[in-house]
Parts: C-alpha cells; structure tokens; sequence
C-alpha cells in the first residue's frame, strides 16, 4: 500500500508469453478505471513506462513461461520486491506452449532446429549476441518450480471475468476464491 | 435377489446385492469423480479417481470395483479423498504433456473436469515432458499419445463392444503405452472396422477425429452404454 495514496501498488510483468494475458487484461475495458481508483500501476509492458522494477509492490501479475535468462533474471528480481505474486495464465502456471520444447530435450536441439535445419536463409548460424539476445534457458519452467507464487490465475489467457474476480479481492486486501470452472479450467 | 443395506455420506440406503460402491453412491447422489470407468463397459479400477473411505477398512478403495456390502459406511467426498484425488490428477499432467491451449478435446475433457472437480490450480509435481509418439495413420482417426492416460477405455470398447481388439497396453511403468494390434501404425491394423468406438470411449483428447482443430472434439459417451444394452433390452434405435 502506497503511504501517501493509500493505494495498491499493482504491477504486471511479461516472461515467456504471447501477451494474450496482458490483452485480455486490457480486455477489463471500464473496469479499468475501477483499477485506476483503488491501485497505482507501477510497472507494466501495457500501462506503464517505466523501465526498472520497483520496490514495495503489492501485487504483481506475471504472465509467461521461464523460458531464458532475462526471464529468469526478472522474475527473481520481482519475487524479492513483491508481496503477493500471481501467476497469471496457463504459461505462468503450467509452463503451457513455450515448454512444448522441453520435449526436445534441452536448449541446443532447440536451436538448431529452429535456426539451421529448419532455415531457408542464407546465413545459417545460432544467434549469438551476448548482452543483447539472451539465451534460452535448458528447460522452459513454470513460475512456481522457481519462485513461490501466491495466486494462481490460470487459462489461455484467463478471460477478462476471471481476471477481475482474481483481482478485485486483491484491491481490497481480500484473497480470491480460486474454485470451480468459471475460474481454474485450463486452456 | 437379496437386497443389502448400507450408509453413504450419512444417508441410509437399500441396494441389489452385487452393485458397485460407486452405483450405490450414485443412487444416493452422491457424486464421486471418476476417469477409467464408463457405463457400458468392463469396471478395471485403473485410474484410483473413484476412492472412497469405508469405515473399519484402514485403506481406500476403489468405488467401482469393490462390491456394496451389508453394513457398510462409506465416506465419498472427505477433504482426505479430495487431496488424494487431486493428487493423482496432478500426477496425470504432470506425467504426460497436456497442454489443453491446443488441445482437441479443451472444454470436453473429463480429465479437465476431473482437476475442475478435485480443485487443482497447479501442478505441484515436476512436469516430465516425456517423448511419445503420434500416429495420424488411420484415414479417419488420430491418435496422440501426450494425452492417454492409460485408462483402458478404448481398449475395453474395441474388445467388449466392437469385438475388434485392436488396442492394448504395452510396457510398464513409464514406459507403458497404448499399442495398435502388434505395436504397429493403427492404420496397417486389419482388425479395425473403423467403427469410431474409441473414439467416443476416450475421455482425453488423446483419440480425436482427424480434422478436428482445438476445443473441436465431442464425443457421444452415451452411445457406448446404448449399444451395450441395446441386446439386452431389445431397443435397437435410440
Ligand atoms: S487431454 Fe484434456 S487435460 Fe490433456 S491437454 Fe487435452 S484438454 Fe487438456
Ligand atoms: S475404430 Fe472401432 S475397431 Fe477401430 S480401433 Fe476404434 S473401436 Fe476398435
Ligand atoms: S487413448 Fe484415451 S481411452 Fe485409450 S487409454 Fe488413452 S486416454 Fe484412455
Ligand atoms: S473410476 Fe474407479 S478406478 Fe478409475
């Protein structure tokens, strides 16, 4: 809770995802103003520009798989800054489409598939820009096989309903009721 | 027939000697989940969804293979039996590559009412990503293996309905696996009449129609009990 606004500070962060979450987020449409009155968006690839992640954030939203190392650089980094971390969508939670790779076995056979065999350009090599591409990581994970995640929102993506009963609890300080088909089916 | 009487969630009930735990729960509408078991068909006990507590037993059993008995007091739905029951769904995903965003069967799949009903929102075990085979060789019907969770279903309905025996379960352990005739691409098995049973049987998206795209797969499941019973009761059109 901000001292001065007495509002939640919300944050929303995006690993490995196709950002269908985050739209279906913005998918809240008016309720968004609801959002607005009772929370600051203080970090956020959608509503917000600032680029290094805060301290003190109440609630954070994180959409997608761990997939490489910035992914997994980021999500320690809001672990360590954040109260209640959600796992938002069927990648955060299960590790969904981008761990389809994990059968493939690690990082390497990945790459070569992608970029050498399966390539119809000329110059056939890996992406190698250190500091710049990040590199994958062996296994793509979900969330909480790396950090402990309080909340687990799931669905591909959830739907703009499930996401406000997820939330709107949070604003309040409340703990959502995490039950039944409206609000735990898959995909 | 005698009759036998016996106690479920607390209430009193009479039932035909030889039924089923799980036909007695359903009598008193008691609603225990279940994967492996289809009306119609064999009971196996191979999925364990269906267990229940009966006082004086020190384990759980299996409602669809054990036999009512005189005297019984059964508990269906303790929050024991949940967390045992969403363990072994979790077990299922994790052991498999389930990844229902893509998946033919999403919205009509009992293994995803089954983590609905038992309250899973996470898999607590470690995903094992195991490698298994596609087969896309018969001309109608496909079958991914990701998705099979071993119940037996279609086997059971290809054996006991069709009279065709094309399916079985190869292997053990991890390594077991839903085999075609002699573990041969389905399409060169001889035996199938293509009568799209199993595909009605399967209660995952692991035996689609070829053609159906994601969230795209229903199946008639009461067909297979109608035509289980249809000799017996003389009804040949439903
Ligand atoms: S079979 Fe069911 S649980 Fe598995 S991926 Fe398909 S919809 Fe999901
Ligand atoms: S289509 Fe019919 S005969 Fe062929 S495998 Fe399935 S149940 Fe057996
Ligand atoms: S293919 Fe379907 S019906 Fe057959 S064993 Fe696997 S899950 Fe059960
Ligand atoms: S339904 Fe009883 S063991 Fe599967």
């Amino acid at each position: 809770m901000d001292a001065v606004t007495q509002k939640v500070r919300l944050a929303t962060v995006w690993l490995g995802g196709c950002s269908g979450c985050h739209m279906s987020f913005l998918d809240l449409d008016e309720w968004l103003f609801e959002v607005a009155k009772f929370a600051d968006i203080v970090f956020s690839p959608v509503a917000s520009d600032i680029k290094d992640y805060p301290e003190n954030v109440d609630v954070c939203l994180v959409e997608g798989a761990v997939a490489n190392e910035e992914n997994l650089e980021l999500l320690l980094k809001v672990r360590s800054r954040t109260r209640i971390l959600a796992s938002f969508g069927d990648c955060a939670v299960t590790a969904n489409v981008p761990a389809m790779r994990n059968m493939l076995g690690t990082a390497e056979p990945v790459l070569r598939r992608c970029y050498l065999e399966l390539s119809d350009g000329v110059s056939h090599k890996l992406p190698d820009e250190p500091g710049i591409v990040p590199p994958l990581l062996d296994r793509v994970l979900p969330v909480h096989e790396v950090v402990s995640v309080d909340l687990f929102i799931p669905g591909c993506p959830p739907s703009a309903p499930r996401i406000q009963a997820a939330i709107e609890p949070l604003l309040h300080g409340n703990t959502p009721l995490m039950e039944g088909r409206e609000m735990i089916k898959f995909g | 027939m005698s009759v036998i009487t016996l106690t479920i969630d607390g209430q009193a009930i009479a039932i035909e000697e030889g039924a089923t735990l799980l036909e007695a729960a359903q009598e008193v509408g008691a609603a225990i989940p279940t994967l492996c078991h289809l009306k119609g068909l064999s009971p196996v006990g191979a999925c364990r969804l269906c267990v229940v507590e009966v006082e004086g037993i020190p384990k759980l059993l299996p409602a669809c293979v054990t036999a009512a008995a005189e005297g019984m007091v059964v508990h269906t739905n303790t929050d024991n039996l949940q967390d045992y029951r969403r363990t072994i769904v979790e077990l299922f995903f994790a052991e498999g590559n389930h990844v229902c965003a893509v998946c033919v069967a999403n919205n009509n799949c009992e293994l995803q009412d089954a983590a609905i009903s038992t309250g899973m929102t996470h898999v607590t075990y470690p995903y094992q990503y195991p490698q298994r085979e596609v087969d896309v060789s018969h001309p109608q019907f496909g079958l991914d293996r990701n998705r099979c969770i071993l119940c037996t279903r279609c086997v059971r309905a290809c054996d006991e309905l069709e009279g065709a025996h094309v399916w079985d379960i190869a292997y053990r352990g991890e390594h077991a696996k839903l085999i075609a005739g002699l573990d041969q691409p389905w399409g060169t098995v001889d035996a199938c009449t293509s009568c799209g049973k199993c595909v009605d049987a399967c209660p995952t998206g692991a035996i689609f129609r070829r053609g159906a795209t994601v969230a795209e797969m229903e199946r008639d499941r009461a067909k297979l009990e109608f035509l289980a019973q249809a000799r017996e009761e003389q009804q040949w059109t439903r």
